[in-house]
């Protein structure tokens, strides 16, 4: 049904698409771009002028740029990396048949449809230092004697928001990863049976490799959203105290907010060239996969 | 062997089965606990007194269910306000976006031509552009054209992530439906607009509305661009949440009340757009 000769309908078809994307996303990255070369700074309109690389020059000399880069490395790869484990042991556990598994699946995904805002404030409300419910509970337990005001100090800011951002993604892995696992034949697992294999070899022969494109694909996802997302942090600490908790994404949000745009895309395109860095090998590889399975 | 001791074999060949899953049990209640625990101790704290919320000792369960926080929500706060704008924004959001996509999924389905590939790349490399990349441009931007602080700004910049990812959702189910389907339909005399209306269309629907549901969500739920693109009259759901925060601390009754208002339609929706939303995810996935 293909046709072979030319047909204009399918550019047709796109051109809407293409014309809504092209006015939205690529030409403001160009503007971006163009931007990041200025002092475009709203708050003085006078002086927006030409600077050359003096925006790239200064984020490679400020220390609040490198420490937001690795607070970014170590949230996505702390983040994504858990979120994955955790993720994968839910769907293990919901691949069993048990009564009342639609309704526990179901349940279990709402933290993935729940507003950023809302998770950043629910937990914000959890980990408060004053009323908070986590110290409650970890004073009934008697694990902790005095409270700990978990968003407020530097050494427990971190680590708070990175459990938040996990909690958020472990429903989607489980449930990306439970689709794979229920996509696997059975047979492959009697017949790995017959051989003798044991669980663990069967985990790692039959199950890992089945879901290898699940895997890849769900986690570049995640790792881009979770290397983006602003809304939790922001409405956790704001970045703060002292800038404990702000990836790139946040520090660029921050500068925005001060209007100061011309240094705040600087940032911003720095921060796409690090996730394309991650992003293109991966896309690569899934691709050459997916030829090949063709 | 009598029927009696069969029948106990049986059950406790069952016990043991039961006994031989109990960690696994107790492990998937314990993750349940910690994965839902956040949205009781949400909804515990909408239904308590003002008084409990910042008593000496933390209560588990109200002394007293009140639902004043509910009724000050639309009473005081008028929260209908930023739910309509909410509203507003996601469905003309998702209907922007379905349309517009299901058309260029449908020609990179259906299709085979020149710049296919360049074409599908360049969609699916827009997921990659941070949010924050796109905000300051699209901010100066709309400021200068004039509909900054308008629903439209908001819907505009909603599309920048809606349509790639409603594009790559709908090819993958389109993908499944063999073409043949269409062909038939065109030999008997169909174009291809009557075979896709008549034939495809009708097939698609349940996986239309899934991707619908997905833009809609994401739209409800959307918080950097709406903080910075909205105003007091038309700010939507999560910066209204967000402003309960004020210099002089945190309205937490409010907040968690309206926080419980945001996620029931989203919830309701999603548990019933679930199973295709996770089929489509996972379609370029699983096939390879």
């Amino acid at each position: 049904m293909y046709r072979r000769k030319f047909s204009p309908w399918p550019y047709l078809l796109i051109a809407p698409a293409l014309i809504v994307i092209f006015a939205v996303v690529f030409f403001p990255v160009l503007n971006a771009i163009f931007m990041s070369f200025q002092s475009y700074d709203l708050r003085r309109p006078s002086q927006i002028r030409f600077t050359g690389l003096a925006n790239y020059v200064a984020a490679m000399h400020d220390p609040l740029f490198w420490q937001a880069l690795i607070k970014t490395v170590i949230w996505v790869s702390v983040g994504v990396g858990l979120q994955f484990v955790f993720g994968f042991l839910l769907a293990l556990l919901l691949n069993r048949k048990f009564p009342g598994r639609g309704i526990v699946r179901s349940i279990s995904l709402i933290p993935w449809v729940t507003p950023g805002v809302l998770i950043g404030l629910m937990w914000r409300w959890i980990f408060d230092g004053n009323y908070g419910v986590l110290n409650d509970l970890l004073m009934r337990l008697g694990l902790i004697h005095d409270k700990i005001p978990f968003l407020a100090q530097q050494s427990t800011a971190f680590p708070s928001v990175i459990l938040t951002i996990i909690w958020q993604g472990i429903p989607f892995f489980a449930l990306m990863l439970l689709a794979g696992l229920q996509g696997i034949p059975e047979e492959l697992y009697d017949a790995a049976n017959v051989d003798g294999a044991n669980a663990f070899q069967r985990f790692f022969m039959i199950t890992i490799p089945s879901l290898k494109n699940t895997i890849f694909v769900t986690t570049l996802l995640r790792i881009i959203w979770v290397a983006n997302s602003v809304d939790v942090i922001f409405n956790m600490t704001e970045g703060g105290p002292a800038y404990s908790t702000q990836t790139l994404s946040v520090y660029v949000f921050n500068k925005a907010n001060t209007l100061n745009l011309g240094y705040a895309s600087t940032m911003a395109i720095l921060l796409a060239l690090a996730l394309a860095l991650v992003a293109v090998p991966y896309l690569k590889t899934l691709f050459k996969a997916q030829e090949e399975s063709k | 062997m009598s029927d009696r001791q069969r029948s106990r074999g049986r059950r406790f060949s069952r016990f043991r089965r039961f006994l031989r899953a109990l960690p696994g049990y107790i492990l998937l209640i314990a993750m349940l606990i910690f994965l839902l625990f956040p949205f009781y101790w949400t909804f515990v704290t909408s239904i308590k007194p003002q008084k409990e919320l910042y008593g000496r000792t933390v209560t588990y369960w109200p002394t007293a269910v009140t639902f004043d926080s509910y009724r000050k929500l639309f009473s005081e706060y008028n929260f209908l306000k930023p739910m309509l704008n909410s509203l507003l924004v996601a469905s003309v959001t998702t209907v922007v976006s379905l349309t517009v996509s299901l058309l260029a999924a449908y020609a990179f389905s259906r299709y085979r031509f020149r710049g296919r590939k360049f074409f599908m790349t360049l969609f699916l490399t827009n997921n990659m552009f941070p949010t924050v990349l796109l905000l300051i441009p699209l901010f100066a931007i709309m400021r200068r054209i004039g509909i900054l602080y308008t629903p439209s700004a908001l819907i505009l910049s909603y599309t920048t992530f809606t349509i790639p990812f409603s594009i790559w959702l709908l090819n993958g189910y389109l993908d499944d439906l063999p073409g043949s389907l269409e062909e038939a339909a065109m030999v008997d005399g169909a174009n291809r607009a009557q075979a896709f209306m008549k034939i495809i269309l009708p097939m698609l629907i349940p996986c239309v509305v899934a991707t619908g549901a997905y833009v809609f969500m994401t739209a409800w739920n959307e918080y950097t661009f709406a903080v910075m693109f909205t105003n007091e009259g038309n700010r939507t759901i999560p910066v209204a949440l967000k402003n309960f925060i004020g210099q002089l601390g945190v309205e937490w009754g409010m907040l968690t009340a309206g926080g419980i208002i945001t996620i029931i339609p989203v919830c309701i929706m999603f548990f019933f757009a679930q199973k295709r939303l996770v089929e489509g995810l996972t379609a370029g996935a699983v096939k390879g």
